[in-house]
């Protein structure tokens, strides 16, 4: 039976008929969720979320034609191991935006572009997208980040210092500035 | 906007349901082809599903659908067999464990039998799908439930 799901995942993708592919990975924070579209990545779920729950948003917003297939995330997932390894710096996979737009989606651009083991503010983020009264609403943005890891959210803090928020856990934020060497600096 | 779960739920639910009735009715060497098929035209046809209330019953039409083909393409010859007297016979409840007993029956009344019961098809039809009279096909199921009959008991 495996053969023939991997095999039917196959057809399909060759047949255009994947429209979302997704599989789990692990990570030292525990199993993320990667979904992908023929565009690029399209969702990460971070360990604290619901596999299930994901599936469904990504049903209902991208296209019921929602499978499971791992060959299709080989290259997000490769580097994301490095990247937890401390041996990748710039993801370079390409990126489905999607599930974004708006105000939202210019924050977390800004948010792709904060380079590996530096952090911003949250002020910064909402200046960086144009309206630098609207710090609530990137905080939101930064929340609602479709694509958390590749598009480093847990880059952002707050202006005093303090960490802020984060999708996956305050624990998972700071473990990943502790793993860019920005904890506390 | 749709509310259609995703494509891979059914599978998980169903994938197996639907490869044992196809080795049923179409036999082991030409289920994986069908099932291929079947769950193909239906990730095709997924989007535009308006009621997905029924997504089992949907997945085994398409499979009864495909099974037929198969059996179409293999151009099966009718057989001539004497007429016998048709005896009413309850179906099976679909599950795993009575399919794989279905399998092990001989090609024309396992295909009779998953025909008529996993995809609710009439004589008429299943005679047409394996290429035989209406009495041949039957004859096909009542010995294929006389046998079953017998290996589950």
């Amino acid at each position: 039976m495996r053969d023939s799901l991997r095999r039917l995942a196959a057809r399909a993708s060759e047949e255009g008929l994947l429209d979302v592919a997704y599989t789990s990975a692990d990570s030292p924070f525990g199993p993320l969720l990667l979904a992908a579209t023929p565009r690029g990545l399209v969702r990460v779920g971070l360990p604290n979320q619901e596999p299930e729950q994901l599936l469904e948003e990504l049903a209902r917003r991208v296209s019921p034609r929602v499978l499971e297939a791992p060959a299709a995330l080989d290259e997000a997932r490769r580097e994301l191991d490095l990247y937890f390894e401390g041996r990748l710096r710039d993801f370079e996979l390409p990126l489905d935006w999607r599930l974004s737009d708006g105000f939202r989606l210019r924050v977390q651009e800004a948010i792709a572009a904060i380079p590996y083991g530096e952090t911003r503010t949250y002020m910064e983020m909402a200046e960086a997208a144009g309206n630098e009264r609207a710090v609530r609403a990137a905080g939101t943005a930064c929340g609602r980040n479709p694509l958390p890891l590749v598009v480093p959210c847990h880059r952002v803090l707050r202006s005093g210092g303090g960490l802020g928020g984060y999708g996956g856990g305050l624990e998972m934020k700071r473990g990943l500035l502790a793993l860019e060497g920005t904890l506390d600096r | 906007m749709s509310s259609l779960p995703p494509f891979q739920t059914l599978l998980d639910a169903h994938a197996g349901e639907v490869m044992a009735l196809l080795r049923g009715a179409v036999g082991r060497e030409g289920a994986e082809d069908c099932f291929q098929d079947t769950f193909l035209a239906a990730l095709r046809a997924y989007p535009e599903l308006e009621d997905g209330r029924n997504l089992r019953g949907w997945l085994v039409t398409i499979a009864h659908r495909k099974a037929v083909d198969h059996h179409r393409s293999r151009g099966r010859r009718p057989v001539p067999v004497a007429e016998v007297a048709e005896a009413a016979v309850p179906g099976p409840e679909p599950g795993e464990g009575v399919w794989e007993s279905v399998g092990t029956l001989p090609p024309k009344q396992r295909a009779a039998v998953t025909l008529r019961y996993a995809c609710d098809l009439p004589h008429a039809e299943i005679a047409a799908a394996l290429g035989c009279s209406p009495e041949a096909a039957r004859r096909s199921l009542h010995e294929g439930i006389k046998r079953l009959r017998r290996e589950l008991a």
